[in-house]
């Protein structure tokens, strides 16, 4: 007599029970109808609120604000302002100097930072202990005091444009900001521009196939005399064909203040030396952190392979330092490009002072406003995780292969 | 015997000395192997020694040699009066000291924000020594006695109810709101398409609201018979306090093993009527010192301990959120701990000052002080979110499934077994965290608050001290005052780790 096997009890209850609740069954699906409930009934009582209150102060919700005249001027503008034109283009020019700073501040935090790591990794005690006076001392001030003493001591105490210190006679510093000789283009400057362009791309060629050439037959190819010669030689025999490329205009003292060149504001000098100096010491403490989590044995056994001291460190201590470095070193840059907010505190034009600061005393548009700027900068921070998270899958994927 | 003789060597005269080798020990050496034992690192030495003695050299002599240390106004510190280049103008801090430690806060009433930093200091103490018992109880004290107190303290002002009328005024607030949506749905089913729909959940709505009504009727009916009484806080204290004992004894375990809840919670009330007796909150309290006049350290202080009281719970259930098994509450948690960590502090506090009050109900308005906290609170809370989700992912699975093999629901195999492992593996993170939390309190000088920061910048413009030492000298002791705070804290962060490892040390 044989059975029959018993067919599977109906399992579309327990599917719901596992779509909706998650491992935790009915008591999970309970828990998130509560919280639902809660959570709509919050966003019921903001809305509705929010609806009562504008209407008593007379706002109108909605962002046709952005296409009205600002009507105020901006002392840096990347691109062209006049207070005529829109809040948008004010948004527009406050991000862009929100990324200059950034930029420019992570240039200058990413290489004092090397070098402070470098000291403080240094077999030589007192640079070492330089290094770690240096860390010690700024990561225990806030930034803030540091922005603010930088502009409001140190740059106001310098001399005004008459008596401004000179740099070798072309860049002045006076409390007006910093004025530097600006390029302006010449003759040659198109064709300067295409044979610095082909010697760039002719060089990257170049290290393509001397690298295709070393890991496919093994033929070491020096190509730094040929890299050099495209870079500069090329560049220089077009400077004597065809002229300069461009001539500096040197600033001129002109009665009280400067005529000609390029000024660069008080407030950018002081927020880009804070930001830089600040994200620095963070940014040496992890690359030390980088370096000295590569084992000692690595050198080791790379100099008992018969690599030189440089190769050794070029080709297997750097690039393992560099996995564990990476992460936080972005994590570091984001910071600073978050902190370059802390600009509204002296004046510099960046995108939380114009536009959540002026623009928003402007219109009272509160909501869009801080909405726009707070989703400029997550969206910025969104997407340096998306990009980190990539590389950290990389890494494990190249780690496990 | 002669082969040998004749074959072997045998030396007459001693071999000469060989020089000593290179010294390495004792200070010589120190100085030959650490600083001078190769060229690059000889130039490097005299590099670092020359910016030593161009930094480390006028500093001090702007500080203590050059500086100035009495006099009335600004005319002591002009080199023309002094004779000399005048460095530090300590004078003007003098002049300036209660302004940077209590703002405008009035003079007579100062003791109060004495006691109140004393209060911290000696609650603090045996919060922070290992070595000292009853880290529970000095817990308690610290992250829940001690806020309300300091608030009485330094606000003033009293209580016109107790547990009692808040909850019954909290649930009559919520009653309302339901009540109200109910009847927004319901205008809206008189237009809308889907009418009869808006209709249902609308009367639903409304008809739970009204059932609620009915079900704090004996609640609010009481409050008022207690408020028309003269004694109205004693009276809501007494029944508070027999309601809240019973509860606890109950659910302590009864006549079984409830009477050491009981117990505690009657010590607990006790605590309470003392402290209400003595600060006079019954009737009126000290007198009110409104927000506005707060200022200086005191600010810095308050919004540093208020962040890091606040935002340790916010962590903890977010980081538990973000772990839960429940999809809802997982997505929620992530989405609100990685917006608050993608955007800047001082958006966080433009949007507490611009944004907060328009969500709030039009009556309602919130102090400037307490719009920022709650930004810092929101803001801190998502970091600690990560830290705490750190320490819960150090804790092996198995401690929680023992935990729950052993019969222990969820809330207490989280509050018994998991968290306090947990949180004891990232107090140096939680402790760095506190760090930045105190650097970012300068921010809300941003926000129109005049905490150290603002209030030292605020004092620059004034005429009475406008010297051109004068900001050098203000930066100078700010910057003391913060350093402190912060490297005290970063060592003890040091010292806990290093306790924690002790394990792992050979």
């Amino acid at each position: 007599m044989s059975t029959e096997a018993r067919k599977p009890p109906a399992q579309i209850a327990l599917k719901i029970r596992r779509i909706l609740g998650g491992k935790t069954g009915w008591n999970g699906v309970a828990v998130q109808f509560a919280f639902a409930a809660v959570l709509g009934w919050i966003a019921y009582e903001i809305v509705s609120n929010t609806r009562a209150n504008l209407e008593n102060q007379h706002i109108a919700a909605g962002f046709g604000f952005l296409r009205n005249n600002a009507g105020f001027d901006v002392n840096q503008t990347l691109i062209s302002y006049t207070g005529s034109d829109t809040f948008l283009r004010v948004f527009v020019v406050g991000l862009l100097n929100t990324l200059v700073v950034s930029v420019v501040g992570i240039f200058f935090a990413t290489v004092i930072g090397f070098v402070i790591a470098l000291c403080r990794l240094s077999p030589n005690w007192l640079l070492s202990r330089i290094g770690e006076l240096y860390v010690e001392v700024i990561r225990n001030l806030p930034l803030l005091f540091q922005i603010l003493f930088w502009y409001l001591a140190v740059l106001a105490a310098l001399p005004n444009p008459r008596q401004s210190i000179s740099l070798l006679g072309i860049a002045f510093v006076s409390n007006r900001g910093l004025v530097i000789p600006r390029p302006i283009g010449e003759g040659g400057f198109e064709a300067f521009l295409a044979v610095l362009a082909f010697g760039i791309v002719a060089a990257l060629a170049l290290r393509f196939y001397s690298r295709r050439a070393l890991f496919q037959r093994g033929q070491v190819i020096r190509i730094w005399p040929y890299v050099l010669g495209l870079l500069f030689g090329l560049p220089l025999v077009t400077m004597a064909l065809f002229g300069l490329p461009f001539s500096f205009e040197v600033p001129q003292l002109k009665g009280f203040n400067f005529a000609g060149g390029s000024r660069i504001i008080p407030e950018f000098v002081a927020l880009t030396l804070a930001l830089s100096t600040y994200t620095a010491a963070f940014i040496a403490e992890i690359v030390r952190a980088g370096i000295l989590s590569v084992h000692k044995g690595q050198m080791e056994a790379g100099s008992s392979l018969g690599l030189s001291r440089g190769t050794t460190l070029r080709l297997i201590v750097v690039p393992q330092a560099m996995r564990v470095i990476v992460p936080p070193l972005t994590n570091q840059y984001l910071n600073l490009t978050k902190n370059s907010s802390l600009a509204v505190a002296i004046g510099y034009p960046d995108l939380v002072s114009v536009f959540a600061g002026t623009s928003l005393s402007q219109t009272g548009q509160a909501i869009e406003i801080i909405a726009m700027t707070m989703g400029v900068y997550l969206l910025i921070s969104l997407l340096t995780s998306a990009i980190m998270s990539v590389y950290g899958w990389r890494v494990s994927r190249s780690l496990g292969a | 015997m002669t082969d040998i003789a004749s074959s072997s060597f045998v030396r007459h005269d001693l071999v000469g000395e060989r020089p000593a080798p290179v010294k390495t020990t004792g200070l010589i050496g120190w100085v030959r192997t650490r600083l001078f034992n190769s060229p690059t690192n000889i130039l490097l030495t005299i590099l670092g020694a020359l910016l030593l003695w161009f930094t480390i050299v006028p500093s001090v002599k702007f500080l203590m040699v050059d500086a100035v240390w009495s006099g009335n106004d600004r005319t002591a510190c002009l080199t023309e009066n002094a004779g000399f280049a005048v460095g530090a103008c300590w004078p003007y801090i003098q002049a300036k000291l209660p302004q940077l430690i209590y703002g405008f806060y009035p003079e007579a009433e100062r003791w109060r924000v004495n006691l109140t930093f004393i209060l911290s200091a000696v609650l603090l103490v045996p919060l922070l020594v290992p070595r000292l018992p009853a880290k529970g109880l000095s817990a308690g004290l610290f992250f829940f006695a001690f806020p309300v107190v300091a608030f009485f303290l330094l606000r003033g002002g009293g209580i016109a109810g107790f547990g009692l009328s808040w909850t019954a005024g909290l649930l009559q607030l919520f009653d309302e709101s339901i009540i109200g949506a109910g009847q927004v749905l319901l205008n809206l089913s008189k237009t809308s398409a889907i009418a009869p729909l808006l209709w249902v959940i609308g009367s639903l709505i409304v008809l739970i609201g009204t059932a609620i009504h009915w079900l704090i009727f004996p609640l609010t009916w009481l409050r008022d018979l207690i408020q028309a009484s003269g004694q109205s806080v004693w009276a809501d204290f007494a029944i508070t306090a027999v309601v809240v004992s019973l509860i606890a004894f109950i659910l302590g375990g009864g006549l079984r093993t409830g009477w050491r809840a009981l117990a505690s919670s009657i010590v607990t009330f006790i605590a309470m009527a003392i402290v209400i007796k003595l600060m006079g909150l019954d009737h009126g309290g000290l007198p009110i010192v409104t927000t506005n006049l707060w200022g200086g350290l005191l600010v810095t202080l308050v919004v540093s301990v208020t962040g890091i009281v606040t935002s340790l719970p916010i962590g903890i259930a977010l980081a538990l959120g973000r772990r839960s098994t429940i999809p809802l509450i997982r997505i929620f948690s992530i989405a609100f701990i990685e917006f608050w960590r993608g955007v800047p502090l001082i958006t966080v506090l433009f949007f507490a000052t611009y944004m907060l009050p328009l969500f709030l109900p039009g009556n309602f308005t919130v102090d400037g002080l307490v719009r920022a906290l709650i930004g810092i609170a929101l803001f801190t809370g998502a970091y600690q979110a990560e830290n705490v989700r750190g320490g819960l992912a150090a804790i092996p699975r198995g401690q929680g499934e023992a935990a729950a093999a052993l019969g222990l629901s969820w809330w207490k195999t989280t509050s018994l077994v998991v968290l306090p492992q947990a949180l004891r593996h990232v107090i140096p993170n939680l402790v760095n965290s506190f760090i930045s939390l105190f650097k970012d309190t300068s921010l809300v000088s941003i926000v129109a608050l005049f905490d150290l920061l603002g209030s030292l910048r605020a004092s620059f413009s004034d005429p009475k001290w406008s010297t051109p030492s004068t900001a050098f000298t203000g930066f100078a002791f700010a910057g003391i005052i913060y350093f402190i705070f912060c490297f005290g804290m970063s060592r003890y962060s040091l010292f806990v780790e290093h306790r924690l490892n002790a394990h792992r040390r050979n």
